[in-house]
């Protein structure tokens, strides 16, 4: 019960103002379409660099909490999901949008989203500590593969071609080594002066997630996405309550099916969502009226998705390992504050971790409320124009990595792997697992060197890193995540020919 | 999708790959090198796969870029480059922002290109954002950016 003595921290004057401000902004950036809550987030990060490590993370998950919530605005007023979290949200939202019923469809999607984050984030209390305390035991072997680990599991889960997602980690964990050797002071793979420092994770991440948004809005041209907000009539909020409550199966399942897929690294908030409303819509007594502006499946859907955002993040503040894209910025957060996820954490910085895990408890309630109110202008804000978009979030970009260390070589940096990934992202690549690995190299690196020295002075490399029951396990679960991965997109190609056959 | 653009893509990676390998087991001193080595093996071995299914056609994932995309993408592009790489450092950053911003608007404005207000609005939204900037780096995170014309 220790987050409990953390909880007034809080409600400081600064910290309480900017988890207000990271809601607000949050819904708003998450209502409109292109603004990933991902990228949101990586945009945030240069503003963090001027607080203090808590401020900073509340910050980040306010605003990673209210994105995703913020995404069903568009997906019920616009029929564009905010977000890929939001896409089950449209199914029924848009439905009840055009029924006249807009108001109520918002109202359940943000009442929803509330008690399913809610209940994510006290799960995110309860089994963090105890993952913590697991972490300890792991020496430089464990930790290697656990760094491993986290990427092939993201490279292989969150990509549509496996090799691919695997290349674009191996990718990752190789510009981690741009730069000086820590042990030896070599210089390795400097081909231009902006890369003697290494890369910057924070430059990295914004060109990453952000350049391909821009290029993305570019090369639509100078068109309009043609969506009409629906207006929205007014509808009283304790008639939602009352509707939420009396559907408990979709609330359950929704909240239920969020929190286990976000504990699974990898698997992010569109399959939630998506799970969610399909199962919900199994359990059902009322199967026909889904798909038709039926409450039970904004409920799920949403419950879903932001239930997820809590238990994304418990493998990350335990091991290290993203749950999520999202998770791997906030990863980079941490970071740049010079403080590391697992027993470090809890023990040195309990004060940074139990107010940031508290804040999004708050941030839960603030984003319901909030919602509420701003999701007319989140709407009106979800119309602007892409090309004023676009050129917002290029100026961002480029004030944002500049800003970290004053230096152009961080801009040039940014750039550079924004348009590279760009065309990467075109033939199937994926960027979250490159910045997996462009977080985790150095981790993976430093405990491969040091396990490696430990090993030549006792049993030998083959014998430390290859043997024992959590090395194995740990082999066994990279092993297990590829192959499961390898089947199913085998499995998803031969329905594809067997329907290309059948047309 | 076009399997050449596959071809020159998967290509590219494959050259970047070997590059590494080539580098990280050439390179002295050679301890500097074992992670990287470790890490170039694999990028190699995927990288040639990913190629070898790309040169037989096997290429699945990914739907490439069209030449409608590509040269709707052009004039944005080259516009984010001269930002980036001269302008910004060139001109001052919040001098590069406004020009840039402003062309971006009028490359991409779905709004018609005859009527006088649309530019003026276009204009009016350049002045605010830039402010707004303006407002959020230099004054409230004291980021200092190379100022060369006007500020």
């Amino acid at each position: 019960m220790e987050f409990i003595y953390y909880f007034g921290d809080v409600f400081s004057p600064l910290s309480f103002l900017l988890l207000l401000g990271g809601t607000i902004g949050g819904l708003i950036l998450g209502a409109t379409p292109g603004l990933s809550p991902t990228m949101a987030v990586a945009l945030l990060i240069p503003f963090t660099f001027h607080l203090e490590a808590v401020q900073g993370l509340i910050l980040l998950g306010a605003a990673y909490t209210s994105t995703v919530a913020g995404g069903a605005v568009s997906a019920i007023l616009l029929k564009i999901p905010g977000a890929p979290a939001n896409i089950a949200t449209t199914l029924d939202g848009h439905k009840m949008a055009k029924q006249g019923k807009g108001a109520k469809a918002l109202q359940l999607s943000f009442l929803a989203s509330a008690a399913g984050g809610i209940f994510g984030v006290l799960l995110l209390i309860f089994l963090t500590p105890l993952l913590a305390e697991w972490a300890l035991a792991f020496g430089p072997s464990h930790l290697f593969w656990l760094a491993i680990l986290g990427v092939t599991v993201i490279g292989s889960l969150d990509s549509a071609s496996v090799v691919k997602g695997l290349l674009s980690g191996c990718i990752g964990l190789w510009l981690a080594t741009i730069g000086f050797d820590d042990i030896m002071g070599a210089q390795r793979f400097i081909f231009h002066p902006s890369l003697g420092g290494g890369i910057n994770i924070i430059a990295a991440l914004i060109g990453l997630f952000a350049i391909p948004q821009v290029l993305t809005m570019f090369a639509k041209g100078r068109r309009t996405e043609g969506a009409e907000v629906i207006e929205v009539q007014k509808h009283s909020v304790l008639d939602a309550t009352r509707e939420l409550l009396r559907r408990p199966r979709a609330l359950g399942i929704g909240t239920i099916t969020g929190s286990v897929i976000g504990l699974i690294p990898g698997v992010g908030g569109q399959i939630a969502g998506l799970v969610a409303y399909d199962q919900t819509k199994k359990f059902s007594s009322e199967k026909e009226k889904f798909g038709k502006g039926h409450s039970e499946g904004v409920i799920a859907a949403e419950a879903a998705n932001n239930a997820m955002v809590g238990p994304s993040l418990v493998p990350l503040l335990t091991l290290s390992i993203p749950g999520s894209p999202t998770a791997a910025v906030l990863l980079g957060g941490l970071l740049i504050h010079g403080i590391f996820p697992g027993s470090d954490l809890f023990d040195n910085h309990p004060d940074v971790a139990w107010t940031f895990i508290n804040s999004m408890l708050v941030g839960q309630v603030l984003m319901c409320l909030f919602g509420l109110y701003v999701a007319g202008l989140a709407a009106r804000v979800a119309q602007v124009p892409q090309s004023v978009m676009a050129a917002i979030v290029l100026a961002l970009s480029v004030f944002g990595a500049y800003s970290v260390q004053s230096s152009m070589g961080d801009v040039y940096v940014m750039a550079c792997l924004g348009i590279g990934m760009y065309f990467l992202e075109r033939f199937g690549f994926s960027a979250a697992p490159l910045v997996l690995g462009l977080i985790l190299g150095p981790i993976a690196e430093a405990n491969f060197i040091q396990g490696g020295m430990i090993a030549d002075a006792t049993v030998g490399k083959s014998a430390y890193f290859l043997t024992g029951g959590l090395n194995i396990f740990l082999i066994a679960v990279v092993v297990a995540s590829i192959a499961y991965s390898a089947w199913m997109e085998l499995r998803s190609r031969r329905y594809t020919t067997k329907e290309e056959a059948q047309a | 999708m076009n399997r050449s653009q596959h071809i020159l893509g998967s290509g590219l990676v494959f050259a970047v790959g070997i590059w590494v390998a080539w580098v990280s087991y050439t390179q002295q001193p050679a301890e500097a090198f074992l992670f990287p080595r470790l890490i170039a093996s694999v990028f190699v071995v995927l990288a040639g796969w990913t190629f070898g299914k790309a040169v037989m056609g096997l290429s699945k994932v990914g739907s490439g870029v069209t030449r409608t995309m590509f040269l709707n993408m052009v004039p944005g592009l080259a516009v984010m480059l001269v930002y980036v790489f001269w302008a910004a450092k060139a001109l001052g950053f919040y001098t590069a922002t406004a020009i840039g911003f402003f062309i971006l608007l009028s490359l991409y404005d779905p709004a018609p290109h005859s009527e006088g207000r649309t530019w003026i609005r276009r204009a009016l939204i350049t002045a605010v954002f830039v402010a707004v900037m303006y407002g959020l780096f230099a004054k409230l995170l004291s980021v200092y950016t190379p100022r060369e014309i006007l500020f």
